[in-house]
């Protein structure tokens, strides 16, 4: 408008209708870009996201499998004398038996001999003798067993080893190659779904290594947590929503609260080092103090969740419950607290969920020791899932990059359970007043 | 009510036997082991620092656990069987004090308790108390931050001076340090630590501020309500990737990525770049930064909205000339917190950035940051006294700071600017 009243003296110009709509192209064109960068900024978010999923897949599924040769097996009296259980040339035997299977194969050498049994997990020679502890009867005697073969094999059966590749630059050499063809025309060679995943603890051999050292220790953890941070962050958050007064203290409480929900994850590390460990003389690498530091990094998130769901009660609730007579605790904890408990449920599922992945307080604690067997109490040493996907990560072998993964997707499974069940709970009890 | 009755008492005796007990396990380890070392035959630890105590108290433990290894001397066995009388002894002691606490405290209870006595109002008293309790937790564990860091943290300035940690240029913390031995100077300056969690900090913001920036904008202001509720979910999935997965995939597929692109275009490029490590925490603070720069568009009022497009702009004008300017402090706010996101990170950082501090800024070279020097310093042997841990607790003394500062200040602008537009 201002225009129109400024500019009459001009002859003919341009009208601002018409400006307008000359302009109005470039501006379109303006805001599509705009909107083109929006589009493209997503894009590269959802692309990330599929290719950090495609590639733990791609190289992790293959470790839900594990290759398996069934033997047959004869234990000779003369190598496993049974006085002399458990000791015994358990070795020997299995050895003797793949001799049986590639007859081809000249066993006196003893490099060959090693050789050949080395396409057999080291842990097969533990395997048979507790089987011939548990029944020494079987001393003498032929029966099948089916055994993890080692790393290497186990890679070529998959096709990660690939047969183009130069002699030089493989880890299995080609008369081995010819072996374990041998054996796979045999049909011995079998590749099951891989138990050993979830039913063996850490070990040194990719082929052995499993999560239930972990998945029991980040059970004691999160159990620790649970037990800890709900009721205490419950009773906190009930005190500060419902009956702390506007005061100094209670400012003072809540500003603690926020900070802590932010204080960087190693720092509550730091602090378990030196308050649980160095002052209090608690275990190292024990679940338990795991559980009670995340328990505190926990806390805050919970506190949080509990004060929006407790505000999310309607007031009407409060009033009748005090106009019949009920003293404050009662109306809080027969009427208020009951109505905002799906709430407090979602944010404790999300906030036990966090805690599952929380990796470097963990560590800072020693819980990514070098643990072979699963922790049978919440003080014993142990690691949690997220510490064995760092151990599995920084280690050498091969076979550890698809554990490593299938390690990943199994945690990542478990969070996405809980989220599941942390969405359901919502939908499920959420009312709307 | 009679139940107030039955439930006063309980929380009158069940609350102080159990904190009583509790207490009792928590010092029960540590006073027994005093006890054991203070009952050693004299002259034994002489010459033992305080490693080599431990070391000493470990085996007797084991040995009273019936695992020998070797032939322990005799001082060692005695002590071992000590160890476990002690114990015993130690659990009868409060076997005998919770009982005869208990009926003591039954005695009180039973003789509150009559007819006219309001337990209701006891009850309320002691559940109130115990509230008050639990939300204190919070301030504890705060004093429990700042204690245990500035202790550590004074004791490892008495060691090293206070100018060489925040001046010095090099750091080499992994030079012993013997008693006879100078502490070998400048090697535990924090600059070049810093100055990597700078660079990673960098180019983390440099990923993730334009790509979350413009899809909050573009779901904000441009998405059909259809894509918005399909997008801001997987969003969410990227926020609740554990850290330490983010951290296996820079190894796993961006360094060798970026690698092997620098070197087909002729640049050198180190196996553990500060670009894969600070580009995979991008990618992680991308839903952090587009959730807040969403919250803060919401928040301009509709008013502005209907004001910018009444006076004929497109949306996309109102979107750059008037919200955007307008959510500016929360979307800086955001940033910030993003700011001590990306400072506070260590698994990314451990797993995919370097362990050698270089005073760089080439994000091509491998950088440390200071979470990587906090865990790689006491990941293993961790006794208390030798400068090397002791670096890891002045370093997260720094970084305490630092992050409550950034948070603080960016909470601050948050609110500010809430409360403007309220």
């Amino acid at each position: 408008m201002t225009d129109i009243t400024n500019a009459p003296a001009v002859p003919r110009k341009a009208t601002s209708t018409e400006l307008v709509a000359a302009s109005l192209k470039r501006r379109r064109r303006k805001q599509i870009r705009l909107q083109w960068i929006g589009l493209g900024a997503i894009s590269i978010a959802f692309l990330m996201l599929f290719i950090l999923v495609a590639s733990l897949v791609s190289t992790g599924w293959q470790a839900f499998t594990q290759t398996h040769v069934t033997l047959e097996v004869y234990v000779d009296p003369e190598e496993v004398p049974e006085d002399r259980l458990p000791r015994g040339g358990f070795r020997d035997v299995l050895g003797a038996s793949m001799g049986q299977m590639l007859p081809d194969v000249d066993m006196s050498a003893r490099e060959t001999a090693r050789a050949v049994e080395g396409i057999l997990s080291n842990g097969a020679q533990f395997e048979l003798r507790d089987r011939v502890v548990a029944d020494p009867s079987l001393i003498g005697q032929t029966f099948t067993m089916t055994v993890p073969v080692s790393d290497p094999y186990d890679q070529l059966n998959k096709g990660l080893i690939e047969r183009e590749t130069e002699e030089v630059n493989r880890r299995v050499k080609d008369n081995e190659i010819a072996w374990f063809d041998t054996l796979a025309d045999s049909g011995a060679i079998s590749k099951p779904f891989n138990w050993g995943l979830f039913t063996n603890a850490d070990s040194r051999f990719p082929e052995l290594a499993g999560l239930k050292g972990a998945l029991v220790g980040s059970f004691w953890a999160l159990l620790t947590c649970f037990l800890i941070s709900f009721p205490l962050a419950i009773g906190a958050a009930i005190y500060l929503e419902e009956f702390a007064p506007k005061n100094k203290l209670s400012d003072f409480i809540e500003v603690n609260i926020n900070n802590l929900a932010a204080v960087p994850s190693v720092v509550f590390g730091l602090l378990a080092l030196a308050v649980f460990i160095g002052w209090f003389g608690m275990p190292r690498s024990a679940p338990f103090v795991g559980g009670l530091t995340l328990a505190l990094m926990t806390m805050p998130t919970i506190i949080i969740a509990t004060r929006a769901a407790l505000k999310a009660v309607p007031p009407s609730i409060r009033e009748a419950a005090l106009g019949l007579g009920a003293s404050k605790q009662q109306v809080v904890f027969q009427h208020v607290l009951p109505l905002a408990m799906p709430g407090i449920l979602t944010g404790t599922i999300i906030g036990l969920a966090q805690a599952l992945g929380e990796t470097a307080p963990l560590l800072l604690i020693g819980m990514n020791a070098f643990i072979t067997s699963a922790a049978s109490s919440p003080f014993d040493s142990s690691t949690a899932l997220p510490t064995q996907i760092f151990i599995w990560a920084d280690s050498p072998e091969r076979g550890f990059v698809s554990r490593t993964s299938a390690a990943i997707l199994v945690l990542l499974g478990f969070l996405v359970t809980m989220n599941a069940i942390a969405i359901y709970f919502r939908q499920k009890f959420e009312r709307k007043w | 009510m009679t139940s107030y009755h039955g439930m006063f008492s309980a929380l009158l005796i069940l609350v102080p036997v159990l904190t009583f007990i509790l207490l009792w396990i928590a010092l029960q380890g540590p006073v027994v082991d005093r006890i054991t070392m203070a009952g050693l035959p004299e002259g034994v630890l002489d010459g033992l620092d305080s490693g080599g105590v431990q070391l000493v108290l470990a085996e007797i433990k084991s040995v009273s656990r019936g695992q020998i290894f070797g032939t322990p001397e005799d001082w060692k066995i005695a002590a071992a069987g000590r160890y476990v009388i002690l114990h015993d002894r130690a659990d009868w002691w409060l076997f005998a004090a919770v009982t005869i606490l208990s009926l003591a405290l039954l005695a009180f209870a039973r003789s509150r308790v009559a007819a006219d006595f309001r337990a209701r109002q006891g009850v309320e008293g002691i559940v109130s108390g115990l509230m008050i309790f639990c939300s204190t937790v919070a301030i504890f564990t705060t004093i429990g931050i700042i204690a245990s860091l500035s202790y550590e943290t004074w004791r490892f300035f008495e060691r090293v001076p206070v100018a060489e940690f925040l001046f010095g240029l090099n750091w080499e913390p992994q030079i012993p340090l013997r008693e006879d031995q100078i502490a070998a100077k400048g090697a535990f300056g924090w600059l070049p630590v810093i100055l990597g969690t700078i660079v990673i900090t960098v180019v983390a913001l440099v990923v993730a501020v334009p790509v979350g920036l413009f899809s909050a904008i573009y779901l904000n202001e441009f998405a059909p309500k259809r894509l918005r509720s399909i997008v801001k979910p997987v969003l969410e999935i990227l926020a609740g990737v554990p850290t330490v997965v983010y951290g296996f995939f820079a190894i796993l597929v961006v360094a060798p990525a970026i690698r092997s692109f620098g070197q087909s275009i002729g640049l050198d490029v180190a196996p553990n770049t500060a670009l894969a490590a600070g580009g995979v925490m991008g990618i992680m603070l991308i839903p952090f930064i587009s959730s807040f720069a969403d919250d803060a568009l919401s928040a301009v009022p509709q008013a502005m909205r209907d004001g910018a497009l009444g006076l004929g702009s497109t949306r996309g004008e109102m979107m750059t000339t008037v919200l955007f300017p307008a959510a500016l402090p929360g979307i800086v706010g955001g940033v910030l917190l993003a700011v001590s996101r990306a400072i506070g990170e260590t698994m990314i950082v451990v797993m995919a950035a370097g362990l050698i501090a270089k005073m760089t800024i080439n994000p091509l070279d491998s950088v440390t940051t200071v979470t990587v020097q906090i865990v790689t310093l006491l990941i293993g042997d961790t006794s208390f006294d030798n400068p090397k841990t002791l670096a890891a607790f002045a370093l997260g003394m720094m970084l305490f700071l630092v992050t409550l500062m950034i948070n603080i200040l960016a909470l601050r602008i948050v609110r500010k600017y809430r409360e403007a537009y309220d």
